[in-house]
């Protein structure tokens, strides 16, 4: 199990440090400056954008720039946003929770639906349930997450006023932030309704992100379910007059879960790039709608430092669930 | 404990709760909302409306987007200065919705004859807000003033480099080059030596970038190693205190009980974060705003049809412009710029483009300021003479590039679809038109180019409301190869603005400004195409909300009924 997690970390390592060079790289190659930017219309004089640029480090060859990053970050420091002047990783760990929490609950909505949904869709094949899941899953994959979450705004907060229209919590609780995740530390906070408040606030969100892993894991169970149904040890199960409730919750559904289980975790990176969206339509205030700000004000060390920092995330999600596969199918680790 | 039904949620408060006033449509809202709620709120409902009427004022503004930061002499953007207004002061302020400038911390001024010496004589009994981490032991006075202004001006200030700041408005209203030197006199009495005299000097000193800080916090935090605090946890002398920010959700204010003018209506004013303009609209309609900035223009008519909102509209002082390169043939030539505007049909692109939120302009001035010249006539729109014009001048087959914006501006909410127009608008006096755009950032430097091709689409807001911040910055020969896009520099209509920059009369500069205006219009280096009007939805409950002509949202002074 050490050799099979170190050989994968292996792997990991080169995949972080050529993500610390495409970040660094591809934000440079964008045309414009921060100090552009930050100017505006006003402009400034060729001098002053120079001494700026100097001030900054900017006016350095790129090689020299990257050099400094890494030795920067060898001391575990992403360095200071352009615009706020705040460090990054103090910035990145102030939002990430909001995204963290809002992901988290979009995938448990996504598997609690999706993974059922695809199992009964397979077991009941050409039914009109399985055509409903499949058209559902089709409508929810193409769906605009921006058009979408507009509509239920619409029509639970605006028309039904079922939910909050955006936000975390209500603006009447006033809390500081302990863990940064809302749920909980509304409930630390001992104030009444605070937590309902900050349920109410996640619902549509939540709906919006988990939207299109949904409807991926639903298709992917049931084509991994009719293949494992195809099996014959699946048909050698039946013959010896087991259950269909023991065939496909202990049989099938273990080996089905394979592959379901590789989505759900490159799943990770579709929610943060959905997270962009949703948190600019629900104004939550997560590290999408932050990387997307950075890049357009050419925030280099935010998006530089925020790029990394997801990259990682993801990363070790991937990992993880590489280790999982070893848990639920010993052979896995073996042959690795 | 009191509990109270806001938006279809149930809330609860502290004994000092920001609660607005109970509604019966929200009691209504909640009786749907329990649905999903019940568990949490269904017990606390019932004590709600004994306590509503003690209720203190809460104003919550949905804002567009976060501040980059607390000190407003740090950055350009309308959002900072939005959040930093209600914690601070300036010597001088713009009174309430006007570009009028009225006494704030400096209770009056004299002016030397040779206009080099400005002395303010200061308000006493200012206090500083506290908080946490400091507790004034002065009030306001000389030293603040000193602090704010030397911070930004002396590079070996102990403060200057705190916080990699550079000062950006400061330097492109070009105080380093303006302030020689800022001198305290007494406690009450600052001298402020120019290098040259100003005019527009008072205006200038009532932007956000004349803040003024306390110089004691800024020791104490010097002393407690932790001198970038005062950038992040603001303390002023402004009508309200700052409470909390979290990043991309909210800010929080509470009304500062010792303002040294008249104390703010409301009690608590919260700034909630909402990027999107269809859901700003929404959460106004929900009750979860009082007022929402930029609204989209396809919701203007909905929102002026809603008996709940109040839409407020007011002309920009903004113009929006295309401005040809005056020292590139054939537009060296003012007889070809003036053909040139006169084939643009201007009402077009305000339907089109501003759909109606637009007036057409004439001068490079908006009306709001004053010294508009009403007189002058705009070149009608006549492609048919245009092009008999073009002919005179020997120009045929001409083909030009036209500059169009990559990002919107109240100036020009679309400058792709207002290129378009003006394209085909000179296809028909048979001139072929190409539309260029580039990044944001090389749009602005490629434009300043002397030997830029083609004409540029931009424009500007005004920052103090003085003339002189529209016609020398954008059209003054200094600006040539930088904010001045037409590349013009015309010595009798440069005569009258430098002469109207140092004459401190208004009646006289009002003169030079208008004689200014004419010239403009006959030499034409822009096509004038429009100022925007503000739109502004407030819910009917707030009272006295006034849009700025600067574009900022400003709360002091409006209140909830």
């Amino acid at each position: 199990m050490l050799i099979y997690c170190l050989k994968k970390l292996g792997v990991v390592l080169p995949t972080f440090f050529g993500v610390t060079l495409v970040a660094f790289v591809f934000i440079r190659m964008l045309p414009g400056d921060p100090v552009l930017l930050m100017a505006g219309e006003r402009g400034m004089s060729e001098e002053r954008h120079a001494a700026l640029m100097a001030e900054f480090g900017f006016d350095k060859p790129i090689i020299v720039q990257y050099g400094y990053y890494l030795i920067q970050l060898a001391h575990g420091d992403l360095g200071k946003s352009i615009i706020t002047r705040k460090p990054v990783l103090t910035e990145f760990m102030t939002l990430f929770p909001a995204t963290v929490e809002l992901s988290l609950c979009a995938m448990f909505l996504a598997v609690l639906f999706g993974l059922p949904a695809g199992m009964i869709a397979a077991t009941r094949r050409g039914s009109a349930f399985d055509h409903t899941v499949m058209t559902g899953a089709l409508t929810g994959y193409s769906m605009p997450i921006f058009w979408w979450g507009l509509l239920l705004i619409i029509f639970f907060s605006g028309i039904l006023h079922w939910t909050p229209v955006s936000g975390r919590i209500s603006l009447l609780y006033y809390f500081e932030p302990v863990t940064g995740f809302m749920l909980i530390d509304s409930l630390l906070s001992g104030q009444e309704g605070a937590f309902s408040s900050a349920v109410s606030h996640l619902i549509l969100p939540a709906i919006v992100l988990g939207t299109i892993p949904l409807a991926v894991i639903a298709r992917q169970t049931r084509s991994a379910m009719l293949e494992v149904l195809s099996e014959d040890y699946v048909r050698t199960a039946k013959a010896k007059g087991l259950g269909p409730q023991r065939v496909i919750g202990l049989h099938a559904l273990r080996n089905a879960m394979i592959p379901v289980i590789t989505v759900i975790g490159l799943q990770v990176g579709v929610l943060f790039a959905g997270a962009i969206l949703t948190e600019t339509i629900f104004s939550w205030p997560g590290i999408g709608k932050w990387m997307v700000d950075s890049i357009s004000r050419r925030d280099y060390s935010a998006v530089q430092g925020g790029l990394l920092l997801i990259a990682a995330v993801v990363m070790l999600v991937n990992l993880s669930v590489d280790l999982l596969y070893g848990l639920i199918n010993p052979q896995i680790r073996h042959t690795d | 404990m009191v509990f109270q039904l806001i938006d279809g949620e149930c809330e609860r408060s502290s004994p000092e709760p920001e609660l607005f006033p109970l509604k019966k449509e929200e009691i209504k809202k909640m009786r749907t909302t329990k649905k999903l709620l019940a568990a949490f709120c269904g017990a606390a409902l019932m004590l709600v409306s004994l306590n509503a009427g003690a209720a203190p004022k809460t104003l919550v503004f949905c804002s567009e987007a976060s501040p980059e930061g607390f000190n407003p002499t740090f950055y350009t953007a309308g959002t900072t200065f939005d959040a930093a207004h209600p914690v601070y002061n300036r010597l001088v302020e713009f009174k309430r919705g006007t570009t009028e400038v009225e006494p704030a911390l400096a209770e009056k001024w004299d002016i030397s004859a040779d206009g080099k010496e400005y002395t303010f004589h200061l308000r006493k009994g200012v206090k500083f807000h506290s908080s946490a981490k400091f507790t004034p032991t002065r009030d306001f006075n000389a030293d603040d003033v000193v602090f704010s202004f030397k911070r930004q001006l002396d590079k070996d200030h102990p403060f200057h480099k705190v916080g990699n700041a550079s000062y950006e408005y400061f330097n492109s209203m070009s105080m380093p080059e303006l302030l020689k030197d800022i001198v305290k006199v007494d406690d009450y009495t600052v001298k402020f030596i120019l290098n040259r005299p100003e005019a527009p000097m008072i205006a200038d000193l009532a932007m956000d970038f004349a803040t003024i800080f306390s110089a004691e916090y800024a020791d104490k935090m010097m002393e407690a190693g932790t001198p970038d605090v005062i950038d992040f946890e603001p303390i002023g002398t402004g009508p309200f205190t700052f409470v909390a920010y979290q990043k991309d959700a909210v800010i929080r204010y509470k009304v500062n009980p010792e303002y040294w003018g008249a104390k703010a209506p409301i009690d608590n004013l919260v700034f909630a974060i909402t990027p999107d303009a269809s859901v700003r609209y929404e959460k106004l309609k929900a009750g979860e705003c009082h007022v929402m900035v930029n609204p989209n223009p396809a919701d203007l008519e909905a929102m002026g049809k809603d008996p709940s909102i109040n839409l407020l509209q007011k002309e920009g002082l903004n113009v929006g412009y295309m401005a040809y390169n005056t020292q590139m043939k054939p537009f060296d030539n003012p007889k070809v710029r003036k053909a040139l505007n006169m084939a643009i049909n201007k009402k077009a692109i305000i339907d089109a483009v501003f759909q109606g939120a637009g007036k057409v302009a004439k001068n490079p001035i908006p009306p709001t300021i004053w010294s508009y010249n009403d007189a002058v006539v705009d070149d009608p729109y006549d492609p048919a003479a245009a092009k008999k014009v073009l002919a005179a001048e020997g120009v045929t087959n001409l083909k030009m590039k036209i500059w169009a914006m990559p990002v919107q501006r109240p100036y020009n909410p679309n400058a792709r679809r207002m290129a378009e127009l003006i394209q085909s608008d000179f296809s028909k006096i048979g001139v072929e038109a190409e539309i260029v755009s580039y990044e944001w950032g090389e749009y602005l430097k490629r434009s300043k180019d002397v030997k830029r091709d083609g004409a540029v689409l931009l424009g500007w807001t005004g920052d103090n409301g003085d003339p002189d911040n529209f016609l020398a910055v954008l059209l003054g020969c200094d600006g040539v190869g930088g904010a001045n896009r037409s590349q013009w520099c015309y010595q009798p209509f440069e005569e009258l603005i430098q002469k109207a920059k140092i004459v401190s009369d208004p009646a006289e500069r009002t003169r030079l400004y208008k004689k200014a205006q004419i010239i403009f219009k006959e030499q034409a280096p822009w096509a004038t195409i429009a100022h925007s009007v503000v739109f502004q939805p407030v819910r009917k409950d707030v009272v006295d909300f006034r849009i700025d002509p600067f574009g900022l949202n400003l709360f002091y002074g409006v209140d909830l009924k």
